[in-house]
């Protein structure tokens, strides 16, 4: 119980920064609006999509970006708490929780998972405004993509974490961007299916298939119609695992870099 | 403070036993067969220039880094092999500020108490006592933001004490404050020691440490002197004791 308390006492604090943080808090909503509301629009023209699983019939690229924008809210937050985590480590309250008499992974995992608890609550937030314009999944679909959203959240976020742990160039948010955020989101099935990429070069979309995101996007859009790709399950949270066992032997005590 | 270092177990009323500690900052060495021990309700200086190693002895101490070789008991419990019962009885105030700004006293306690897994009335009652202790319990509904240098970090320090442990350990805990709050907090911090709590106080201003205390002096991460302040001293005044052992060759 008291292992408990202390993991929520963590979760609490992660989501009550959140909420007060409005800048954070807008950036989050407006950056994946942008891009539903003027990218889409503007390349819905460009890019014919056929019918391809989970969807039955043909879609509109809104519909079609829908999930990868979800993945791409995950991304941003999951960087967004690596880099907090940096900053919190500088002003001591990371150090400060390590020193818990509590297992660093149990300490880790719970500032991971909460994390992700505040990246599912930008996407709920981002999915009410979509609805609202007419971009609906079933709603069975919304219920069954809350644990899709959470896996992929704390994929990503874990990747955040040992970043965080081991690169110190990626204090600098310009240089998560560059380095990660743009290569994944881009190197995915975000924007346009696999098969497109594969026509345009084989070699990209196997990169693109390799990568965690493509997984976890294709999770979420499976999810959100209600379906189950076992698939995108079983790589989401593969890579999940490793990149929590990398961040812990990151911040694995012996391993921590001195300051 | 006693002089020779408590093999494990021997010594089980040392707050806190050091033997042996050494750590290498990739070729530099940070530490180098550190050994000592310290007493229950003692107030140890830990004086050095900056540079010394204090801070990396300070980040072992709370397990932040693994010394090879090196071991560290502390309460009986070795923070190698028995960590959580180690952490759970050491109290630390990082030289850094560790709270949220935006969030109040009462509420960056209560977090760091749960941390410790102290919950409900009993977190109250302990929050209470140690906002009391250090005269801040009219300020637990204020916005820590918007308190001064000094109150923050007494705050700080009351935090630190909410889990009652026996170690109580403060890195530069006095940097960026002002004469008056410096003096107020090391007051306080030596008033502690009374309960029985042992205080290892990092620093590198003389003016902090009293004749009664102990001293470790830490210089390019040896310990270049250790006990009772008048006996490491030779009775010398400690200011220029301190720059005289300190003193860097004319290059």
């Amino acid at each position: 119980m008291s292992a408990l308390l202390a993991a929520r006492a963590i979760v609490t604090r992660e989501l009550a920064r959140f909420l007060t943080q409005r800048e954070r808090f807008l950036a989050a909503l407006v950056r994946p609006l942008v891009w539903l509301f003027v990218f889409a629009a503007g390349f819905r023209a460009a890019l014919g999509l056929s019918i391809i699983p989970p969807y039955r019939s043909y879609i509109t690229y809104e519909t079609y970006i829908l999930p990868g924008l979800c993945g791409m809210i995950l991304l941003f937050s999951g960087m967004q708490s690596s880099l907090s985590l940096v900053s919190d480590r500088e002003n001591g309250a990371m150090r400060l929780m390590l020193t818990a008499p509590w297992p660093r992974w149990f300490l880790l995992g719970a500032k991971l998972f909460a994390g992700a608890l505040v990246g599912l609550l930008q996407v709920a937030l981002f999915l009410a405004v979509a609805a609202v314009y007419g971009l609906k999944a079933p709603v069975w679909g919304y219920l069954a993509a809350v644990p899709a959203l959470l896996l992929a959240g704390l994929m990503l976020g874990a990747l955040g974490l040992f970043l965080s742990a081991r690169v110190r160039q990626l204090e600098n948010f310009a240089g998560v961007m560059n380095f990660v955020i743009f290569p994944m989101f881009f190197l995915s099935s975000a924007l346009y299916p696999l098969w497109k990429m594969q026509e345009s070069s084989p070699l990209l979309a196997a990169i693109c298939r390799a990568n965690p995101f493509t997984h976890a996007v294709e999770l979420i859009r499976f999810a959100l119609y209600g379906q189950m790709n076992g698939a995108a399950l079983g790589w989401t949270g593969l890579a999940g695992a490793m990149f929590f066992a990398l961040a812990l032997w990151g911040f694995e005590p012996a391993r921590t870099r001195g300051r | 403070m006693t002089e020779a270092p408590a093999p494990s177990g021997a010594a089980p009323a040392a707050a806190l036993a050091v033997q042996g500690l050494s750590h290498d900052w990739g070729r530099r060495r940070a530490l180098d067969e550190v050994s000592f021990s310290l007493a229950p309700g003692r107030f140890c200086a830990l004086l050095g220039p900056n540079g010394a190693g204090k801070s990396t002895l300070i980040s072992v101490l709370t397990g932040l880094i693994r010394p090879r070789p090196g071991q560290v008991i502390i309460g009986g419990a070795d923070l190698g092999r028995a960590a959580r019962a180690a952490r759970a009885q050491i109290g630390v105030v990082y030289q850094s500020p560790t709270y949220d700004p935006e969030r109040s006293v009462a509420a960056n306690l209560r977090y760091f108490a749960a941390l410790h897994g102290l919950g409900g009335a009993r977190a109250e009652a302990r929050i209470t006592e140690a906002l009391a202790r250090l005269g801040m319990a009219e300020r637990a509904g204020e916005t820590a933001g918007a308190l001064n240098g000094g109150h923050r970090r007494r705050m700080e320090i009351a935090r630190a004490l909410i889990h009652a442990p026996r170690l109580l350990i403060l890195d530069e805990p006095t940097v960026g404050l002002d004469a008056p709050a410096r003096a107020a907090i090391t007051d306080h911090v030596h008033a502690l020691c009374e309960t029985g709590v042992a205080v290892l106080w990092a620093t590198h201003l003389v003016d902090e440490i009293r004749p009664g205390d102990d001293l470790l002096l830490l210089h390019r991460g040896r310990l270049a002197a250790r006990g009772p302040v008048a006996r490491a001293t030779g009775g010398a005044p400690l200011a220029d004791w301190f720059l005289a052992q300190t003193r860097e060759p004319a290059t």
